[in-house]
């Protein structure tokens, strides 16, 4: 017997608005199918009508938790455009808010597994320890969550020596804590056996299904813009790519914990190499026309921003990829014959951020987790034939 | 003597229910972290409840969007009277940088009443205590 289970938009175990649908057979989910729309406001359309300073600020507004990851997409991508070199010490600070993001969002996710494994002061504590990258953030840029540092050719604030010495104090307590987490996530043996075993993604499905981010190596890929194609200073830091390969939701811990001591390193090394000079450079208001795909490695995964200009000072396209929507496919095959009670698990494993992916028309078959790819021509005929018969527009339904 | 004792408790331990109607995440997390061991507004006996069933406060983050603008009024229709809409950030007050975007209807004022706004983008977890103490003393008098 089966049963088709909705979950969400608003659900005790979703802290954004999506839909699950799932079709159940006792306990074990069969099927499930994903669904869209509800944060969708229409950013992309919006872009086209602000300048390329403006939009600097809109691409921050696309998530609150990686909002440092779509600016630096997103200006990276402009720099090309407008032919600027922004200056090193430029570079070096938002690299450094880079990492210092990664550390708050992967200190995030790591209360929020501990919450739906029901381990609540895992939570409390790692959110505590959140406090201190974000007064970190706030003595840097100004701002708790939205930085707003970045701006076109450079950064729009210096770092002096007494931020300096504030930051590497901090990050002595943050070693000492997350050594305490990765004693706690990989020793405590209730926390262990919640999620071991949970959310299996084998390395072949993962690499079938364009997994990205932690979700993709904790599957055993060791893939990460940042080594695979540095962007800003990341030729000249020494990091590692952190990998796990047991597959499931403790190993997606397990990489996020090692990454946390990556950053630690990387920031310590950004802050005693940090070169002497401007900030930013003077950017034009107008771009030539051209186009240019700039790829960045967010705390989720890769993320993708495409900007086409045409000669004026606004954008004419600027398409957004976020790593969230990436892992939607993957995520689907990892609920398949999962239980229910794990589904927030899952889905919270892919540190789902709703609002990042809410733009694209990508076609997903949810029953194969297949992407498709077609040309424009196939796919005008295919709309064409699939609304042969429909009725007028003004009779049509709302689909939804 | 029944009467002044909801009064009494309600006023002691408002219990919130937070809405994303179409925000970017960072209003949320904000919120939420409000909760945790630095805010702590748990001392005030402010406790996030998952369902609208359990609870007397909606915190809504975000612009309504079209989408959700139906799912909002189910919400707000299914909360137990006397409810009470905080608007958190910018977003939810007027729109914020979405507004005008196709999919954006405006402030969550457009679909339900708001009792209390509280500007920030993202606003600060003091400022929504502020805003759900504020609430509270208009209860009181
Ligand atoms: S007010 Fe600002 S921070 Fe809050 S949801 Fe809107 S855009 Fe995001």
């Amino acid at each position: 017997m089966k049963f088709q289970i909705p979950i969400g938009p608003q659900h005790p175990a979703l802290k954004e608005p999506i839909s699950l649908r799932m079709t159940v057979e006792g306990e074990v989910i069969r099927d499930a199918d994903i669904r869209l729309g509800y944060n969708h406001r229409g950013l992309e359309k919006l872009a086209e009508q602000k300048t390329w300073i403006q939009n600097i600020y809109l691409t921050e507004r696309i998530c609150g938790i990686c909002s440092h990851s779509h600016t630096t997409c997103y200006v990276q991508g402009v720099e090309k455009l407008m032919e600027l070199e922004p200056p090193k010490r430029g570079l070096y600070i938002r690299t450094l808010v880079a990492e210092l993001e990664r550390i708050h969002s992967h200190l995030l996710w790591l209360g929020v597994a501990g919450h739906e494994a029901g381990f609540d002061s895992f939570f409390m504590y790692t959110w505590r320890d959140r406090e201190i990258v974000m007064d970190i953030l706030e003595i840097i840029t100004g701002n708790r969550v939205h930085y707003g540092i970045n701006t076109i050719g450079g950064v729009r604030r210096d770092l002096d020596e007494q931020q300096v010495k504030r930051i590497l104090d901090s990050l002595d307590i943050l070693r000492q804590r997350s050594e305490y987490y990765k004693h706690l996530g990989t020793n405590e043996p209730s926390f262990v056996a919640r999620l071991a075993g949970v959310g299996y993604l084998s390395r072949e499905d993962a690499i079938a299904l364009c997994a990205v981010g932690p979700t993709l190596r904790a599957s055993g890929v060791a893939m990460d813009v940042r080594k695979d194609d540095p962007y800003a200073v990341y030729d000249e830091v020494p990091f590692e790519v952190c990998t796990a390969d047991t597959c499931d939701v403790l190993g997606r811990t397990v990489v996020r914990i090692k990454e946390l001591f990556q950053c630690y390193n990387i920031i310590e090394f950004l802050l005693k190499n940090l070169p002497a000079g401007p900030v930013a450079v003077r950017a034009p208001r107008r771009a030539k026309p051209n186009e240019v795909v700039s790829r960045y490695e967010a705390p989720r995964g890769e993320n993708i921003h495409y900007i086409k200009s045409n000669g004026t000072d606004k954008p004419e396209r600027l398409k957004v990829r976020a790593p969230t929507l990436g892992n939607y496919a993957a995520t689907i095959q990892m609920l398949k014959n999962g239980f229910i009670a794990d589904v927030p698990l899952i889905f919270a494993a892919i540190d789902p951020c709703i609002c990042c992916a809410e733009r694209a028309v990508s076609l997903v078959d949810a029953r194969t987790g297949q992407e498709k790819i077609i040309s424009l021509n196939s796919l005008k005929s295919l709309s064409l034939k699939l609304s042969a018969g429909n009725k007028r527009k003004r009779e049509a339904e709302w689909p939804l | 003597m029944l009467t002044k004792l909801t009064h009494w408790s309600r006023l002691k331990s408002p219990w919130i229910l937070h809405l994303n109607t179409g925000a970017c995440n960072a209003c949320d997390i904000e919120v939420v972290a409000a909760l945790t061991p630095r805010f702590d507004v748990e001392r005030f006996g402010i406790l996030l409840k998952a369902t609208p069933r359990h609870a007397d406060v909606i915190i809504c983050t975000g612009p309504a969007t079209r989408q959700m603008k139906d799912r909002l009024i189910r919400i707000y229709e299914q909360t137990p009277d006397p409810k009470f809409v905080i608007a958190v950030g910018a977003c939810a007050m007027s729109g914020c940088v979405y507004r005008g975007a196709y999919n954006v209807i405006g402030g969550i004022d457009q679909v339900i009443p708001v009792d209390v706004y509280v500007p920030g983008c993202p606003v600060r977890p003091d400022a929504v205590i502020d805003g759900v103490v504020k609430l509270l003393n208009k209860l009181k008098g």
